[in-house]
């Protein structure tokens, strides 16, 4: 059955990891939901690179089986708090990920 | 456990000839100002803690406070917290580590926090011998590494320049645990410190008190933001356990519980890389630990391992001026204009550069014009998934950024009409929007922006560092 991260997911959220660099932690409640999300766009380098703007070689993909969770951490496209940037700690910018199809 | 890893500093000055095989942190807040029950600290001798460790700020905040040398946090909270501490350190004989003093550990951040502990020693009676280790680094300083080739990038980063550097305001190094040991072993019962790890004040003692470098980092990075790592949060603090094989770590509320899940979660938090983190001696390496839940409310965490770097490397922040700021909101509910909401702000901004110009005789390079539209795509901007859908109601944020206050304030009044009035392409009528209030512009002030993403390699942990030592007693 498809759906989306935002209804497969246990929490999904978001934060700086120090000034230069956005993290998003994604909780799966059991084994066979991790299976779903680590085989979805989720862990795609190219797709990340595509949502954040950013280049795909920056793109950090991390599976934690012993948490069920899956972490990608990217480069801050804005620097926190400089300029243009919208999200001081980055808090909000999990939600651009809700949305992805999950299988 | 390797001995290598151990560090040597003699502690009798605090411990006496004690060899404690199981050497205990209490962490009573993820930062202090935070707010804790007071009985949660109080219980620091009743726990057998060997010390108190908090953190003093971050820069989660944000470049303001280190571009400015100003706390985040309330003067009020910080003193409640910071007298309950040292009250619980006293009763309990044990010495007190605040770390990242005044949110970004400048110079003053710690003078800051020294002024409101010697109210404290004064009102409360409380003899303490303070050691202020200062981070603060010069431009000088810091060029002379550059020009010794000792600095390197930290990724994403590009290599530093020296208009980089010159154009600070405030840099700090970020201290480890090794100028805390020596101003514990010199006597010092109350160590305030400039930029530190948060990891490093909770890490000094155990370390000195021998216990293996693995398991030391990564129960301090699990317990740095106090109650983050249990099921509730907003709880207060922690107490972890250090001993030759592992940590333990547990609540200090009693309406909180650790779990495997939430401890190891923690590892996740805040960090890039959730199984390597780097400290300036090495790299903490948690991808062989393992966790299980001990009793009811405590885990047990072992196989925690610590790389020692050839190199040891002092991280350095640095925050500079990026110009001045002020703000209008206004607010848009007309249907017809939320529904061309792209055409109206793009018209808005193209009006206002052109004659910006005309008026004011300002080329583009000197001042900088955004339009944020919260309810819409102030949030994720471009990455906004919904973007297509018009919006019900919008709060339109003005920001003007100039080289300084009075031209970004001109900009703003000269924007002002144009932002009450200006009508959708073909309308004839004069529309109106809603201003948030009267004065419509707010001044933010000078906005800052973290430079440097760099460390520096240095030949001894304290070459950069400055300790400073007092004795406070009540008259």
């Amino acid at each position: 059955m498809t759906s989306t991260l935002g209804e497969v997911a246990e929490l999904v959220r978001s934060k700086n990891a120090g000034p230069f660099w956005l993290t998003i932690d994604v909780f799966l409640a059991n084994v066979d939901d991790y299976a779903r999300v680590v085989g979805s766009p989720l862990t795609d380098a190219a797709f990340i690179a595509d949502t954040y703007q950013v280049a795909a070689d920056s793109v950090r993909i991390f599976t934690l089986p012993h948490l069920n969770a899956v972490k990608v951490s990217v480069p801050r496209p804005s620097v926190q708090g400089s300029l243009y940037d919208t999200d001081l700690h980055a808090g909000q910018q999990y939600v651009a990920l809700l949305g992805t199809i999950i299988d | 456990m390797n001995a290598d890893v151990r560090a040597e500093t003699d502690l009798r000055a605090v411990f006496g000839d004690e060899h404690p095989a199981t050497v205990r942190v209490l962490v009573p807040v993820g930062m202090l100002g935070g707010g804790f029950p007071e009985e949660t600290v109080a219980r620091a001798s009743e726990l057998g803690a060997h010390v108190i460790a908090v953190d003093g700020g971050s820069t989660d905040s944000g470049p303001h406070y280190l571009g400015t040398a100003i706390a985040k946090t309330s003067r009020t909270a910080v003193a409640r917290d910071l007298r309950l501490i040292l009250r619980a350190g006293r009763a309990a004989g044990i010495p007190v580590i605040v770390g990242s003093c005044g949110t970004s550990g400048t110079d003053a951040g710690v003078d800051w926090v020294f002024g409101i502990a010697s109210e404290i020693a004064e009102a409360e009676g409380l003899e303490l011998t303070v050691s202020r280790i200062y981070s603060e680094q010069s431009i000088h300083i810091v060029t002379k590494f550059l020009e010794a080739g000792a600095v390197n990038a930290l990724p994403p980063a590009e290599p530093l320049t020296a208009e980089i550097v010159a154009g600070c305001s405030h840099i700090v190094g970020v201290l480890g645990h090794e100028p805390i040991v020596d101003a514990l072993a010199s006597g010092a019962n109350l160590v305030l410190t400039g930029r530190a790890t948060d990891t490093a004040l909770i890490a000094a003692i155990p370390l000195a008190l021998g216990m293996p470098a693995g398991p030391v980092w990564h129960g301090s990075k699990i317990s740095e933001c106090g109650g983050l790592c249990t099921t509730n949060p907003l709880s207060g603090g922690v107490l972890v356990s250090f001993d030759a094989s592992g940590f333990t770590v547990e609540p200090l509320a009693s309406d909180a519980v650790c779990t495997p899940r939430s401890v190891a979660a923690h590892m996740m938090y805040e960090n890039a890389d959730p199984f390597r983190m780097r400290e300036p001696a090495g790299t903490l390496d948690t991808s062989a630990a393992t966790y299980r839940q001990l009793d009811e409310r405590s885990v047990r965490v072992e196989g925690s391992r610590f790389e020692r770097a050839e190199q040891y490397t002092i991280k350095l922040e640095g925050a500079a001026p990026a110009g001045f700021q002020t703000m209008i909101l206004v607010g848009l509910r007309d249907p017809q204009v939320l529904a061309r909401l792209d055409e109206w702000c793009g018209g808005v901004l193209a009006y206002l550069r052109q004659n910006i110009h005309r008026q004011f005789g300002l080329e583009p390079k000197d001042f900088d014009l955004q339009l944020r539209r919260y309810g819409h795509d102030g949030v994720l901007a471009k990455g906004e998934p919904q973007r297509s859908d018009p919006p019900r109601e919008v709060g339109l944020v003005f920001i003007a950024t100039a080289a300084d206050q009075q031209t970004a304030t001109q900009l703003a009044k000269f924007a002002n009409p144009v932002l009450l009035h200006a009508p959708l392409p073909g309308e004839t009528a004069l529309p109106s929007y809603a201003f948030f209030g009267s004065p419509a512009e707010t001044e933010r002030g000078q906005l800052h922006e973290f430079v440097l993403n760099h460390s520096v390699n240095v030949h001894s942990p304290a070459q950069l560092f400055r300790t400073v030592r007092t004795e406070l007693v009540p008259a």
